[in-house]
């Protein structure tokens, strides 16, 4: 006899859970030839839940601390079975996660997904994207090697030029006036505590939210769709949306598999506050695109210092960006050209400096 | 006879009093949880092993135009020795992001990698984004040693 009716039963009768599942029978991927960037969230979604998973492995060997971390990461990399692929993994997911979750964000703002009523769902999408970089920049450190440590110093020295609160946030984020130690143990209270707490919470929300509000369908097809409805197709999430999805995600282990098993990530050399930085140091390439700009900004812009010029420029484009969803018309046939305008030119200017940034001496 | 408006407003000073005890409790028990929270965040002053002279290398150790770094306190220092066997020495902390100098034997100067900033043998900023010059230490050699001590205040 199958059990499983019979423990769907008792699940039922306890929680109500045929109720809880309902939404989940309705719910429906709306269908068109752009259904396929519908995936990127989810593909997102499955290397954050990677991350956790060889994180708390990685967790049972590393030691935080300057005289320890780099030979707890070395002796994962040598000496524990399988230790370098699962660092590798852990390295390379986090890069792909970064970038599909740019992608995605991209996406949602080409089919003009965030309009109304989806404006919270992009805010908390846009701060989820923060928090993946915060967890990029932590994690960066936690080998404590060369490049590792003048890349924290410039990052947090770049805090630093911040005015007023600059100077104490980047006390702060050290853990004194310069990186050391402190700085590494407190980088991995953010990496492994603050930030996976922060993160969790915030996609449980992201995800609510796409669960209350449905997917949205591009504004041209929604005027389309409300006018002849007959028009309209969908494909159930479950299980069909699901199980490409599902697929999507095999692929995507697939390609993480390949990169971290053929191109293992390295450790370089431990890293040593007296010797001088190596020639050609550069930041992670997700954080390419500022650094390039903060290099071309001249050293003084009319009478204020050109980084500081930089820095608060990125503070207010990051905080515009954030609010972008209340520019947009709530109406889906008079939706703002500009806004579009602006996505081009976002998606070339990172795509464009990152790519400078790399070649660029 | 008792004013309706007397015998509304009659039990409402008190609740209010309560209501200002409560909320000026919770108030004052966020504080005092908060407090301590805040102070702990902001880490200890460290001591600066700020020694004003070091020994920064021996004689012999640096060929003519050369340079290395050595400890000043719990900060990189860097001394050079010129092509003509002079020695200078300077701070190695870079004055626009902080990242650690190194000297050019190619440029006879003194280089930041990463951002490519360039200052000349006495510490000043010549190109690149460098806001200000390192400081830059005296120099004494005496028998063996070399000594780096700061300039003192004029």
């Amino acid at each position: 006899m199958n059990p499983l009716p019979k423990l769907r039963q008792w699940l039922d009768e306890r929680f109500e859970w045929d109720d809880l599942i309902a939404p989940l029978r309705e719910k429906a991927v709306p269908l068109h030839r752009l259904s396929y960037w519908y995936f990127l969230g989810g593909i997102t979604l499955f290397l954050f839940v990677i991350q956790v998973l060889t994180g708390i492995l990685l967790l049972l060997y590393y030691r935080p601390g300057a005289n320890e971390a780099f030979e707890s990461v070395q002796y994962i990399m040598t000496q524990v079975q399988f230790g370098w692929l699962i660092r590798s993994v852990h390295s390379w997911s986090a890069n792909l996660m970064i970038f599909t979750a740019f992608a995605h964000m991209f996406s949602v703002l080409f089919l003009k997904a965030y309009r109304k009523p989806r404006e919270l769902t992009w805010v908390s999408g846009v701060i989820l994207l923060f928090l993946v970089m915060g967890f990029g920049f932590s994690g960066y450190l936690l080998p404590w090697n060369t490049l590792a440590f003048f890349a924290t110093k410039v990052g947090t020295e770049i805090t630093g030029q911040v005015p007023i609160v600059g100077k104490p946030m980047m006390i702060f984020l050290r853990g004194g006036e310069e990186v050391t130690g402190a700085t590494l143990t407190r980088f991995f209270g953010f990496h492994v505590a603050v930030l996976p707490g922060l993160a969790t919470l915030l996609i449980l929300v992201h995800v609510l939210l796409v669960q209350r509000l449905g997917i949205s369908v591009p504004p041209k097809l929604e005027v389309e769709w409300t006018a002849n409805p007959s028009v309209k197709r969908e494909m159930k999430f479950f299980p069909n949306f699901l199980l490409r999805e599902l697929m999507a995600w095999y692929v995507a282990l697939g390609v993480l598999g390949a990169l971290a098993a053929i191109f293992p990530w390295n450790l370089g050399v431990k890293a040593d506050p007296f010797v001088p930085a190596p020639a050609g140091i550069k930041p992670e390439w997700y954080f390419l695109f500022m650094f390039q700009t903060l290099k071309l900004i001249p050293p003084k812009v009319w009478f204020i210092d050109g980084e500081i010029l930089g820095v608060l420029a990125f503070g207010v484009i990051g905080l515009l960006w954030l609010l972008l969803p209340f520019f947009e018309s709530d109406h889906p046939s008079r939706t703002k050209r500009w806004i579009t305008g602006v996505a081009i030119f976002a998606l070339a200017y990172v795509a464009g400096m990152t790519v400078y940034g790399h070649f660029a001496k | 006879m008792i004013n309706p408006s007397e015998r509304l407003s009659a039990p409402l000073p008190r609740r209010r009093f309560v209501e200002v005890l409560l909320s000026g409790g919770f108030l004052a028990t966020a504080a005092a949880f908060f407090y301590p929270v805040l102070r702990y965040l902001i880490p200890p002053k460290a001591s600066d092993l700020g020694a004003d002279s070091v020994v920064a290398g021996r004689v012999g150790e640096l060929k003519p135009n050369s340079g290395k770094i050595f400890r000043f306190g719990n900060r990189p220092g860097l001394l050079i020795r010129t092509a003509d066997g002079q020695y200078r020495a300077m701070s190695a902390t870079c004055t626009h992001l902080s990242c650690t100098v190194q000297y050019r034997d190619d440029l006879h100067e003194v280089w930041c990698a990463c951002h490519n900033g360039m200052y000349d043998l006495n510490g000043r900023n010549i190109s690149g984004p460098p806001p200000r010059p390192l400081e830059s230490y005296e120099v004494q050699v005496r028998g063996e040693e070399i000594f780096v001590r700061r300039r003192r205040e004029a």
